[in-house]
């Protein structure tokens, strides 16, 4: 199904669509009263976008740098042109530690790879932590916002599915008391988890650290209590120098859910003694894009989504009409790139407002991209019924004659058509919202007698 | 060829433009440190406590297991350090110290050497922090600054206590980690 297609399965339960709408809403604006705290911050988000322009023209020094940097600290590098790949890496590490159980937490890369499916599929229980994350691992379902996985439910409908999975109380809906709950859960989970993955928001080049960033410690929950710890990290995550982190970092949580920073900012340089990390540096379509001038610079998300809470589409139409890993604003310039089949109504699923690029912390043109996109995939799929009415219209505005005439009958067949014909299929400008009321006469007709 | 190969030639072939890095500038931040550094902490959901009102808790008995490597708090212990952090599950309470900390954020920093064992300041019910007023720096870029080379097998910036807000986005503190961070400045 397409984009507008699925919008219009989630704009159907209207209460709750507009309580999604509001809510982002409210975290774009927490995001604005922060970033207005910081007088630097505009030079911070040109500091990140120059920082992620070197990263993308060194990539590949950078990238060995890592791995050396890392390899003399005790980490096993692996890599992985693909999610496939990437898959066995995982299960081959799980075999060789007799693993069957293990504890994720939140990984944007996982989920694009498909991992929790495939490892379950060769018998292994995949338990991800992140709260949100848990709740719609219960469900069957993805994660419909890349920072609130489950911000397309309503506390009902968790105090249900915890009543159903969890034992609590029917019809208690404190969020505290459903919290307490998957705490209990999942701390059995992580005393008893033998190998954690987890994904990594920045690896630096010239230390071979990765950093982890949190606010409910379940990353650090994992792999500490684990004897082994697998990292699943996309190549363009990698930035040049530790002191790079001091500008990420400040403008990672803010941008956000505007606060200050997550609470747990974890740097593994090293494992833990007797213990093992593994990274997994994953390209999965990522040189691709990098190859694609025009969208080269969507490697420089940083996955904040602050593009999705401000989206006035994405707030009202929720992260599944994406059907995409990534959703939103960010995920539509993303996604065409990996499959421009299945994806290609997404960068139309856009106002081209350009409120995405002006929240972006490394000032990714987003809404440019999404511009050019269309171009590309209007190319690829040659004649659509837009282009048809184009051409229509190109010969009515052609003669004065043929365009006086041709409004005079528009604006008798909309007062007269049948409102069936009206608002057809085909008409969808006419979805959800009536057209203004039809004027008698033209702008032309209007002026003579007015303004004569 | 191997798949790091493959992946590197993709890269190179590209020839892309090398773009030089920028000067990160001095940014100042905050000139009353401290004051800074306490309201981040509240809004991050932490609390800041005098030394004498971190005693009196201590004495009152509300943890009944406690593990301390800060040595003013010492004699409150009354955990060794395990062999087996697992054994730490039913912890009360972990007294660390940090480094140093932040102002801007509230962020503290501590390395192998403060934690003893990587999952102690999360799998404790109830953290307490100890960090020198004199320790506190403006910005992150100062404490990375701070930081410098120094090589540490783990280092982390603790803001505040492990929270959520993944129910109808209503904050809940005390997701999985420690369900409150107390910091004590001395």
């Amino acid at each position: 199904m397409s984009h507008p297609q699925e919008a219009a399965e989630f704009l159907k339960d209207s209460a709750k669509s507009k309580w999604h709408d509001d809510t982002l809403w409210f975290i774009r604006d927490k995001r604005d009263k922060m970033s207005h705290t910081i007088p630097e911050w505009e030079e911070l988000r040109e500091l990140a976008s120059s920082i992620k322009d070197n990263v993308l023209g060194n990539l590949a020094d950078y990238l060995e740098e890592f791995e050396r940097n890392a390899s003399k600290n005790g980490i096993h590098v692996h890599w992985a042109k693909d999610a496939e790949e990437h898959n066995a890496i995982v299960l081959s590490i799980l075999k060789k530690k007799d693993c069957t159980a293990i504890v994720k937490s939140k990984s944007i890369l996982t989920e694009e790879c498909h991992l929790n499916p495939f490892l379950e599929k060769n018998g292994v229980e995949v338990v991800d932590t992140d709260l949100g994350e848990r709740i719609v691992q219960f469900l069957g379902q993805p994660p419909s916002h890349i920072v609130l996985p489950a911000i397309h439910l309503k506390k009902g409908e968790i105090s249900e599915l915890f009543h159903e999975r969890l034992g609590t109380e029917k019809g208690n809906e404190d969020p505290y008391y459903l919290t307490q709950a998957a705490r209990h859960h999942l701390r059995e989970k992580f005393l008893a988890a033998k190998v954690a993955i987890t994904g990594v928001n920045f690896g630096v080049a010239e230390t071979g650290e990765f950093v982890v960033c949190t606010n409910e410690g379940n990353a650090d929950m994992g792999v500490h209590l684990a004897d082994t710890h697998i990292a699943s990290m996309g190549i363009e995550k990698i930035i040049p120098k530790r002191t790079h982190l001091g500008v990420f970092l400040r403008l990672l949580a803010r941008s956000a859910t505007g606060q200050n920073i997550t609470n747990y900012n974890s740097h593994f340089r090293s494992p833990e003694s007797g213990k093992e990390i593994h990274i997994i540096l994953v390209d999965n379509g990522r040189t691709a894009q990098l190859g694609r001038e025009n969208f080269r610079d969507s490697l420089k998300c940083i996955r904040c989504g602050a593009c999705m809470n401000t989206c006035p589409i994405y707030r009202r139409s929720g992260g599944f009409s994406y059907k995409s890993t990534v959703p939103g604003p960010i995920g539509s310039i993303l996604s065409p790139g990996l499959d421009l089949q299945k994806h290609s109504s997404l960068p139309f699923a856009s106002t081209l407002c350009g409120s995405c690029t002006d929240v972006c912390p490394v000032k990714i043109n987003i809404h440019e991209q999404l511009y050019l996109w269309r171009q590309e995939i209007t190319k690829a799929q040659g004649t659509s019924i837009k282009g048809l009415s184009m051409k229509f219209g190109n010969g009515i505005f052609k003669s004065p004659l043929s365009y006086n005439y041709s409004g005079k009958i528009m604006r008798m067949a909309l007062k007269n058509l049948p409102k069936s014909l009206i608002y057809n299929p085909l008409n969808v400008w006419g979805k959800q919202r009536d057209l203004p009321p039809v004027p008698n006469e033209s702008f032309k007709e209007w002026v003579k007698k007015n303004r004569p | 060829m191997s798949s790091k190969d493959i992946i590197i030639e993709k890269i190179r072939i590209l020839k892309l433009d090398q773009k030089p890095l920028p000067e990160i500038p001095d940014f100042e931040g905050a000139t009353d440190l401290i004051q800074e550094f306490c309201i981040s902490i509240v809004s991050n959901k932490g609390e800041i406590l005098s030394a004498e009102e971190l005693i009196k808790k201590l004495e009152s008995g509300i943890y009944p297991s406690i593990f301390s490597t800060d040595l003013t708090f010492e004699h409150f212990s009354n955990q060794a350090l395990p062999v087996d952090v697992h054994s730490f599950s039913k912890l009360d309470l972990a007294i660390l110290n940090g480094q140093f900390a932040v102002a801007e954020n509230g962020a503290i920093w501590l390395e192998d050497s403060d934690l003893r064992l990587r999952a102690i300041p999360f799998i404790t019910e109830h953290l307490v922090i100890v960090v020198s007023r004199d320790s506190l720096v403006a910005t992150m870029h100062q404490a990375y600054d701070r930081i410098g080379d120094k090589h540490s097998g783990f280092g982390l910036f603790i803001a505040g206590p492990s929270k959520t807000a993944d129910i109808e986005q209503s904050l809940v503190i005390g997701a999985h980690g420690a369900k409150s961070l107390m910091v004590v400045l001395i």
